[in-house]
This record gives C-alpha cells, sequence and structure tokens, in this order.
C-alpha cells in the first residue's frame, strides 16, 4: 500500500523484520497481517481483506442505527459504513479528542470501515506462531477472534472481518 | 416505422447474422444435435414472427427451409453441403425481403416458387435438387434484380453471352459481386463445393461434368427452375416484381443494438457519480468571484446534464410495456365475469424509467383488474342505469412536469360512500360520528387500507382486501401518490403520479441536532417558519405539537424524536416545519432549520442500516459530506404506529366488552357542565340544529317551530344557556304525535358501550353515571324531561292500559340496569301501572316466595346469575306465577332468541327503548290475559 491521496496512509511492509527479529527462518507458511490496536491490544486483519487505510474521517452519525455503527463516511464518492469496533468489543469509548483510524473491508460487496484506535503495519506471521482462541476468553471477543499469534512480548488477536460484522445477526439471534 | 417492424426487423437480423455463422458450423459438425436445435428455433421464430405480423412472403420461405431442418433434426436428413447451401439461400433470400422491407416498410411483391420448390423437394426427398435447382438456388440467392437482367439477356443467347450477362448482372448489383462471380466468372471455385454438395447423392464424374456445364450456362438451357424464374422477372421489369437488394447491411439493425441492462446500470451510475462531482466543484467555485475555473466548469455542467439527460433516456421504456398484458387479462376477466369490457389505452408511448416501470407493472395490472372487476357493474345492472352494456375501463398516461401522470378510470357504479361508511364503522376504523363527519372524499380513502373490501363477494379476481393498500404502499414506495376521484353511478377515476426516474432527485436539505439531512422535494409540499411570537406557531394539545396552517390543523412530529436524538432546547423560538404529503394525508416535519435544495443520488443504505424505515437511502453532498436520506412515508408510518398502537387497544378494549356484556349505541353530548352526557341512541329521534332566532318564548316556556307544529325546548339544567347567535344543537325526543327538543352545548360522539350505572345519580334528569369511552359520563333520564316537558305526555298514549278503570295492574320488572329500571319505572307508572322493579331474577323470585303476586312480568334477558330464559322457566314451574303472562325486554333479539324465549315460556319478546311496542304488548297481553 502506497501513499495515495488524502486521508491515507501508507503501511510499511514489515515482513521480514519480524522474520529477523525472531532470528528463524520458520518452515511452513506464513500469513499478513495488518496491526491495529484497540486499547493496548494488538490485533490483526488479513492483510488481503483490507481495502484502504483512512486516518480519521468526518463521519455522519446516523441516528436509530445500532450501536456498533459509528457513522457513514464518503471514501472517493463511495459510502462506508463505519463500525466502531470498540463497542463492538464491549469496551469504552474512546477519548472524546482521540480519533479512530480506520481500516476499509469489503463484506458482501459493501464497504465497511473498521474503527481502531491506531493502525501500524504489515506483519508476516508464521503458521507455527499460530495459537487457538483461548476458551476462557471474553465471549464477545471469542466470537470475532480467529486465534492468536505469539509476537516477541505481545500477543496479536486476529480479527475475522466477517464475524465482525455480523452484529446484526447475532443481535437478532441473541 | 412501426415499432413492431423494427423491432422485429432488429430481431430477425440478429437471428440471420447468427443462422449464417451456425449452418456454416452446422455444416463443419454435422452430427451436433445442440445446433441443430438451435438453428431450428431460430427459424421457427421467424417463421412464427412473420405469420404474426402478416408477411407471407417471408413466411413461406422461412416455412420451407425450416421443413427442411426440421427433417435434419428428426434424423431423416442428413446435414450436406448441398442441404446447407441450399438453407443458405433461403437465408439470404429472407435478408432480401427484409431489407426491402426495411426500406419500404413492406414486403416486396416477388415469388420464391422456386426456392420453395427445392426446399420442399430436399425435404421431401432426401435429395439436394439436382444442377437446375443449383442454378435456382444461385438465381434465388443473387439479387432479383441480377437474375433479371440474365433473363432479359437470354435472348442473346451463348454460353459466354451468359457468363458476361452474370457479369453484367454482378455489375448492375454490386452487392451480389461475390456470389455472381462465383458464377459467371470464376466457376473453379464450385468445384470443390460441388463436388462435395453431391457426394451423399452418389454422381459419377460424367454426370458431375453434365451437371458443371449445365450450371454454367442454367440462364441459357431452359431448365425449369429457371424458366420458373424468368416470366416473374419479366413482370418485375414492368414494375410488378420489387427489386431485392440484398447485402446491404440493415440500417435499422446498426441503428439500434441491444445493450445488457446491467451495463446501463452502471453507466447510470457513472453518471450519477458524475453529477456529485460537478455538484462538488460548483458549490466550490460558487463563492469565488471570477474564478479561472467558472467557464470551463459551465461547460462541464452543461455536458453532464446533457449526458444525465441522454443516459437516462437509454434507460427509458414506453409504458405500453407495462400494459401490453391487459388486454388479454380484461378480456380474460369480461368472459368469467360474464361482463362486456372494453378497455382503452391512451399515451403507451410515454415514456418512463424502467425501474420505475417494473415497480408499477403491477400495481397497475391490479388496478385495472379492480376496475373491470368491482368497478363496473354487470350487463343487467348496466342497463338497468341506462348505460352502454359495454363498461369502459381507460388506461391514460401523459408527462407533466416531472412527472409521468397515469389515470385509470372506469365508468363504472363508483364507490359507494355509505357502504365504505359502513363497513369503516364495522372494522372499527372509525367511530360513527366521525365516519358521518367525512367528506365523500375522505371516506373514499378508506379503500386505501389494509383489509379493506367492499365487494360483496370475494371472487377469484378480487375482493379480499388485499390490494388498493399495497397498491399504494408501492406507488408510495417509488416517491409516487395515488389519488382517487369517485362519484357513485358515474364511475371512478385513478390518478397515480409519479417521478420519471428515482436516480437523481432534488432534495431539502434540513438540519436536526446539528446533523444534515436530505428530504425529496417530490414530498415537500410547503416550509413555514414558526417562531414563539410570531403568527405562526407549534401549539401543544396534551403532548401532540400542532401547527395552525389556513384554518387546518396539521399534525407534527419532531425530526428529533423520530430520529431519537436529544435536543438542546425542545421548545425553541424558532424552528422549521417542513409540510410534506404522504397519500392524501399532510403533516409536518419540524427541523431545527433548512439549508437549500440539492441535486442528489439516491444511495441505497447498507445492509445493516436497512431496517430503519425513516431513511430511504444515503448520498455525498456537494461539500464530500454523507448525509441520510429521510424516508417520509417511513416516518409517516412511525405516527401510525403509534395510531396502530391505540387502534389495537381499542380492539381489545372492544372484544372484551362483547363478550362481558350487552352494547348499546349511546349518544354523547354535552349539555350544562364539562362532563359528557349519554342517552341511548334508540330514544334520540333526530338530531337538530335550531337557528336561534327560531326559538320563541310563549308562557314562559322555550318553543320551536318545527316541522308544523310546536316543539317544546327543555334545557338540562336552569343555568344551560342557548347560544346567542347562531345555531343550536338539539336532541328531538319524539312520540307519534308529540315532540320535544332537549337544548344540548355540544353533541359529541356515537359510541358502542356497555350501559352500566356506577352511581345512581341524586339529581332530577340524571340517572346515574356511567364509565363510557373512559370518562364518567352522566346518563340522561329521559322519563323526567318527558314528564316534564308534557305532564300528560304518556297519559295522552292511544293505548290505554287494559282495564285502567279497574284496580291498577301490577308489573314487576325485571332488569339489571338500573338505567333501564329508572327510565322503565316513571314510564310504565305514568301509562297507570303500578310497577315494581327488581334488579336480579333472584330478587324477583325472592318476591313470588313471599308470596307477592302480579299481573304481568317484564323480564330482560341478559342478566348476570340466572338469565331471562331461566327465570321464565323458573316462573313457570312455580305454581303461584304459573300463568302470569311473562314479556321479554332485550337490545338484541335474534330469531333464535325469539323462539327460545317462545319455548322456555315467554309471551312476547319487545326490543329495548321501543317504549310504544312495550305498552301495546302490555296492554294486549293483559287483555288476552284477563
Amino acid at each position: 500500500m502506497t501513499e495515495k491521496s488524502g486521508g491515507e496512509v501508507a503501511i510499511r511492509s514489515s515482513a521480514p523484520a519480524v522474520a529477523g527479529e525472531q532470528g528463524v527462518q520458520l518452515q511452513g507458511g506464513s500469513r499478513d497481517f495488518v496491526t491495529v490496536t484497540i486499547a493496548e491490544q494488538l490485533f490483526g486483519i488479513p492483510v488481503l481483506e483490507v481495502r484502504d487505510v483512512l486516518r480519521p474521517q468526518a463521519m455522519t452519525r446516523v441516528p436509530l442505527a445500532p450501536p456498533e455503527i459509528a457513522g457513514v463516511l464518503n471514501l472517493r464518492g463511495r459510502i462506508v459504513t463505519a463500525i466502531d469496533v470498540r463497542c463492538r468489543l464491549n469496551l469504552p469509548p474512546r477519548d472524546e479528542e482521540q480519533r479512530g483510524m480506520n481500516a476499509v473491508v469489503d463484506y458482501h460487496g459493501e464497504p465497511y470501515a473498521l474503527v481502531f484506535d491506531s493502525v501500524g503495519e504489515v506483519l508476516s506471521l508464521p503458521d507455527d506462531a499460530h495459537e487457538r482462541t483461548p476458551a476462557t476468553l471474553n465471549p464477545r471477543w471469542r466470537e470475532v477472534a480467529d486465534g492468536i499469534y505469539r509476537l516477541d512480548g505481545r500477543l496479536l488477536v486476529v480479527l475475522e472481518v466477517e464475524r465482525l460484522l455480523a452484529f446484526a445477526k447475532t443481535r437478532v439471534a441473541a | 416505422m412501426d415499432e413492431l417492424l423494427q423491432e422485429f426487423l432488429t430481431e430477425t437480423n440478429e437471428s440471420i447474422s447468427l443462422l449464417d455463422v451456425e449452418l456454416v458450423n452446422l455444416e463443419q459438425n454435422p452430427d451436433n444435435p445442440g445446433l441443430i436445435d438451435n438453428i431450428f428455433r431460430l427459424v421457427h421464430t421467424i417463421k412464427g414472427t412473420c405469420g404474426f405480423l402478416g408477411l407471407p412472403r417471408l413466411e413461406k420461405v422461412a416455412h420451407a427451409s425450416e421443413n427442411v431442418l426440421g427433417k435434419v433434426r428428426d434424423g431423416e436428413l442428413t446435414v450436406s453441403a448441398g442441404a446447407v447451401s441450399l438453407v443458405l439461400a433461403s437465408i439470404d433470400q429472407i435478408k432480401a425481403i427484409l431489407s426491402s422491407l426495411e426500406a419500404n416498410e413492406k414486403e416486396p411483391k416477388g415469388d420464391d416458387s422456386v426456392l420453395i420448390g427445392q426446399l420442399n423437394h430436399l425435404a421431401e426427398t432426401g435429395e439436394v435438387p439436382a444442377p437446375p435447382p443449383r442454378a435456382g438456388v444461385e438465381d434465388q440467392a443473387a439479387p432479383e434484380k441480377a437474375s433479371q437482367k440474365v433473363a432479359a439477356d437470354k435472348p442473346a443467347g451463348g454460353k459466354k453471352t451468359a457468363k458476361k450477362a452474370s457479369g453484367k448482372a454482378v455489375a448492375k448489383a454490386p452487392e451480389a459481386e461475390s456470389d455472381a462471380d462465383e458464377a459467371g466468372e470464376a466457376p473453379e471455385p464450385f468445384d470443390p463445393e460441388l463436388g462435395r454438395e453431391l457426394l451423399p447423392g452418389e454422381v459419377s464424374l460424367a454426370e458431375l461434368d453434365a451437371i458443371f456445364e449445365a450450371t454454367e450456362v442454367a440462364p441459357e438451357i431452359a431448365s425449369p427452375p429457371a424458366a420458373a424464374a424468368a416470366p416473374p422477372a419479366a413482370t418485375g421489369k414492368s414494375g410488378a416484381e420489387e427489386p431485392l437488394e440484398r447485402g446491404v447491411e440493415s440500417a435499422i439493425a446498426n441503428q439500434s443494438i441491444r445493450v445488457n441492462v446491467t451495463l446501463l446500470e452502471n453507466l447510470m451510475t457513472m453518471v450519477s457519480e458524475l453529477v456529485l462531482t460537478r455538484n462538488q466543484l460548483l458549490q466550490m467555485v460558487r463563492g469565488e468571484e471570477g474564478s479561472a475555473f467558472t467557464v470551463p466548469l459551465q461547460r462541464l455542467s452543461h455536458c453532464t446534464s446533457e449526458l444525465q439527460e441522454n443516459v437516462m433516456k437509454t434507460r427509458m421504456q414506453p409504458i405500453g410495456n407495462a400494459w401490453a398484458k391487459l388486454p388479454r387479462i380484461i378480456r380474460d376477466l369480461g368472459l368469467e365475469l360474464g361482463k362486456k369490457i372494453q378497455l382503452d389505452m391512451h399515451g403507451q408511448d410515454t415514456e418512463l424509467d424502467r425501474q420505475v416501470l417494473e415497480l408499477i407493472k403491477d400495481p397497475l395490472t391490479h388496478m385495472v383488474r379492480n376496475s373491470a372487476d368491482h368497478g363496473l357493474e354487470n350487463t343487467e345492472a348496466r342497463r338497468a342505469a341506462g348505460k352502454s352494456e359495454t363498461g369502459h375501463v381507460r388506461l391514460n398516461a401523459f408527462h407533466e412536469g416531472g412527472h409521468i401522470i397515469i389515470t385509470v378510470a372506469d365508468d363504472g357504479k363508483g364507490l359507494s360512500t355509505e357502504v365504505i361508511r359502513r363497513k369503516a364503522v364495522e372494522k372499527g376504523l372509525a367511530t360513527e360520528a366521525e365516519a358521518a363527519a367525512l367528506t365523500p372524499q375522505q371516506v373514499q380513502q378508506f379503500i386505501f387500507r389494509a383489509g379493506f373490501s367492499t365487494a360483496a363477494n370475494v371472487t377469484s379476481v378480487s375482493g379480499r382486501g388485499v390490494g388498493m393498500d399495497v397498491v399504494r404502499t408501492n406507488i408510495e414506495k417509488i416517491g409516487g401518490t395515488i389519488e382517487l376521484r369517485s362519484e357513485e353511478g358515474r364511475g371512478t377515476t385513478f390518478t397515480i403520479k409519479i417521478p420519471l426516474t428515482l436516480a437523481i432527485v432534488s432534495a431539502l436539505i434540513v438540519e436536526c441536532s446539528g446533523e444534515r439531512y436530505a428530504i425529496p422535494q417530490l414530498s415537500v409540499v410547503e416550509l413555514v417558519r414558526t417562531a414563539a411570537n410570531s403568527e405562526m406557531q407549534i401549539e401543544q394539545i396534551q403532548d401532540t405539537p400542532v401547527l395552525r396552517l389556513r384554518n387546518r390543523l396539521l399534525p407534527l412530529v419532531f425530526l428529533s424524536k423520530v430520529l431519537d436524538m436529544a435536543t438542546l432546547e425542545e421548545r425553541k423560538r424558532e424552528a422549521f416545519v417542513v409540510v410534506v404529503q404522504v397519500g392524501s394525508a399532510q403533516f409536518g416535519i419540524v427541523v431545527d432549520g433548512v439549508f437549500d435544495t440539492e441535486e442528489i443520488v439516491v444511495k441505497p443504505v447498507a445492509p445493516v442500516l436497512r431496517d430503519i424505515s425513516v431513511f430511504g437511502g444515503n448520498t455525498i453532498l456537494g461539500d464530500g459530506s454523507v448525509i441520510m436520506i429521510l424516508d417520509v412515508n417511513g416516518i409517516a408510518g412511525t405516527m401510525e404506529d403509534v395510531q396502530m398502537e391505540k387502534e389495537l387497544d381499542e380492539e381489545e378494549e372492544e372484544r372484551h366488552r362483547a363478550t362481558t356484556d350487552e352494547r348499546t349505541s349511546l349518544l354523547l353530548f354535552r349539555a350544562g357542565g364539562k362532563e359528557p352526557k349519554a342517552v341511548p341512541l334508540g330514544l334520540v329521534a333526530r338530531l337538530e340544529e335550531l337557528a336561534v332566532e327560531s326559538i320563541e318564548h310563549v308562557d314562559g316556556r322555550e318553543m320551536v317551530q318545527y316541522r308544523g307544529a310546536l316543539m317544546p325546548l327543555l334545557r338540562m339544567r336552569a343555568g344551560a344557556a342557548l347560544r346567542e347567535s347562531g345555531r343550536q344543537p338539539v336532541l328531538v325526543f319524539s312520540d307519534a304525535n308529540r315532540t320535544m327538543g332537549l337544548v344540548v352545548d355540544e353533541i359529541l360522539d356515537i359510541v358502542e358501550a356497555e350501559l352500566k350505572v356506577e352511581m345512581a345519580s341524586e339529581i332530577d334528569g340524571i340517572v346515574g353515571t356511567a364509565v363510557i369511552a373512559g370518562k364518567a359520563t352522566e346518563l340522561l333520564d329521559l322519563g323526567y324531561y318527558l314528564q316534564k316537558a308534557f305532564g300528560d305526555w304518556f297519559n295522552t298514549s292511544r293505548e290505554k292500559p287494559f282495564g285502567a278503570a279497574d284496580a291498577t295492574r301490577r308489573v314487576l320488572l325485571v332488569d339489571d340496569s338500573p338505567f333501564f329500571r329508572n327510565m322503565l319505572t316513571p314510564i310504565l307508572g305514568a301509562a297507570g301501572y303500578n310497577v315494581t322493579a327488581v334488579g336480579s331474577a333472584d330478587e324477583a323470585l325472592a318476591l313470588r316466595n313471599r308470596g307477592l303476586t302480579f299481573d304481568i312480568i317484564v323480564s330482560d334477558i341478559e342478566m348476570p346469575g340466572m338469565n331471562g330464559f331461566d327465570f321464565a322457566a323458573e316462573v313457570r314451574r312455580s305454581p303461584d306465577w304459573q300463568a302470569v303472562p311473562l314479556i321479554a325486554l332485550s337490545s338484541h333479539a335474534t330469531q333464535h332468541d325469539f323462539e327460545h324465549g317462545r319455548t322456555v315460556g315467554f309471551s312476547d319478546y319487545i326490543a329495548k327503548f321501543d317504549r310504544d311496542a312495550l305498552l301495546t304488548v302490555l296492554s294486549h297481553t293483559l287483555g288476552e290475559a284477563a
């Protein structure tokens, strides 16, 4: 991803760095993730699913919408629905002055912006660093998590976009 | 050119191009059944369409080649080059005829019997017609002009001349160049073809040679086909045969192409984006005086508008497309219902957006069907009404402004206001008083309510009450409106008004709680600015905000409330009311501010937001921000929800009431005091409004001349004042020859309610207090007033109590309702009876046990505890009262009840409130008993 116009930012690919850090060229495959953070927690979204990363955007609130809907925004003429991932994960709202970064993903042909506290870099993570989601994790989190990666000193929770956006359905089911 | 013909040409030209390819394909893969099927189908379609359009010449040719193809398909013929060539030749002929058809709009005269003969020969014998036909084929394949020329040149004779002639023919008909070349000057290329062609037929080389020769000189040698071709050629010269120009690419086919609808949609979307971008640019430049961008931007703007318009046009289709099925539907309907119906359609060419067309197709069909079924009377009724036997349904479409107007009119019986009114009351959509107050126009609107059908019988066609509400919903969904005008006996006209296109609309941008919203301009009627101290201000009835607008009360909704947004100061000093129209109803949406109008492109909202009914979509404004588009119908829906809830409650209550006790129609009114008063409707003769000036004062009493007699007017209370001027509402109570008017302040309503007196009253003229329609209501003691108006009211009754001269007759009145007891006691008393009134059967039986006797017993049927029937049975069982006549009183007397009453021992059955009947029956029964 390179610098485009306006609100987009470049993401530095740092895949080799990870491998380097770990010091060993691991056997087997690896997956690339865009890292994002919410409340200091590191998350990863499969890089292929991320279409755009946007700086904080002017957003239009949608009254009567589910609380997870942060609003709608204009991305080069397309109307994108923004999902407040904090709300989705049952976390307290962000500070007023801190405006979230957006990772735009496609879901059933519709663009959605996932609002995080910050967006980091692209990491290539080896498959053998992957762990299943702990059964003891908060159900809300477990619902959207697709396993954990052990990084140096940190843990990265993989977010599954499909399940993250399926809140309308789960709400109905619940 | 006829549209149908044009379409046919486009389509057939397409099929023919396809056929060319497919036939060649077939030749190479003779065993591919799919190919044969496809070819057969194409030719068959052409034949069918020709027949349909009345193009006999084309049809014949197509038919002949279809025959051949049919045999091939059925395996009776093998695919050979010769056969393929022959079929191709027929295709060429069709092509030639088509191009002439396109030029002249009619089939050229001419004769294809040679070609047809060959095709038939092939079909029948399986043999490809030998050389002469081959030549014939050539002849046919080449333009007739060429063959004419050849024929004309024939006298010149000689092989070479023929060749030359062919060459000339080629020159004259350059379109046919290649074919003619082959025929005349380059016979060699024929070799392989002929060889292939004749292989299946096992033709010897010698024969081949002979054939070859014959082919070359075909025009010369008077072979039958050639000869057959000659006469027409000759006549052709004289003009009877129109020259066929072949090979000219169909102009029409070239002028219109088929484009995938998705592609058009995409194009439209792109144009929409372009419009948005233009708006954005315009907005940026707007403030800047003398910007360098101004002029180019104007051009861009102009081009964009033009582009938008043209792209819109590609999506436009004549509304006739949606009507195509209607004549058939009407015809079938006419047969089914035994009606003579004529469907007139006007303005089929009126164009509208494809998308809109699709959406109104079904509602329109439904409405036309409705008009034919409900609207039009049957033949006898029409004759009786002095109308022509044939009913007319008229469909009309035309443009008006940015809208298309469609009317569906019938000259049938029209909507019966009375029937609808009754139905509306029955269905609980309005109370009797409400329904009575509505204008016919308002009453007619009920047919748009869900589940409303006035058709007495449910037919297979309509009458199930699902329909007009759905029609209206569908039309409103696309921003349209539907209006109805009906005149009883004259017919009904529906007028539908829909926007031409949905993609780009003009919208009013409003502000509410700091956010902006768009309201489609189509639904906006007007804008009103309100302020606390101005003429226009928002008033409250309870918690309901309303606005006085030109002598009308406009219901209001606060957008902030609809959207569940916090408002900082609810009662703002200044607000704007956007008056919108939904169907026939208007209401106001209160917003904090109004900006301008802007052309917006409606984009659907994301699926997760689709459930929010108040938004019809979203869009991007010129300044790049996203804005939600309000759906006025959706907002009206949120209001209706509230209403519906109320209706449901009422229904619930009604059901509850119906199951617990009998209900009486009560007239509610106000007279002397704020609390409502009630009187059984059955007792009231008429409701009048008398001119105050007509009230006369005679002998200290107020009188009015009413229907040729003097009518005393009574007031509820001494304090109750007459109106100063204008008209005074009066309840009129009437007897055969006496009338009395009761002065009231206001007539409130007529309700069905259970009469249950909760508290007896000490006040004269009031029986007691009951809860009616949720309010404490005083029940009028009519007996008191009648007594007051005419001291002799009851004495003048024509029916004297039997044996009145003798000892007073004793009547036992059993009724659980204190109201009736209180009302009937004075009436019967006044009539000279000695009345004992009790509230239950048990009390009555207790009297019996105490040894009291009565001359007659009048009993209510519906009573708590022991009901009237059981009471009667009990009375009859005991020796003491065995002979006492029993009269039943009931407000709901059915035949069944009546019979039942007879069997258990009632002598007669009288409806409550029928004072005269009661007195008469009492008198008679006592007479008989005596």
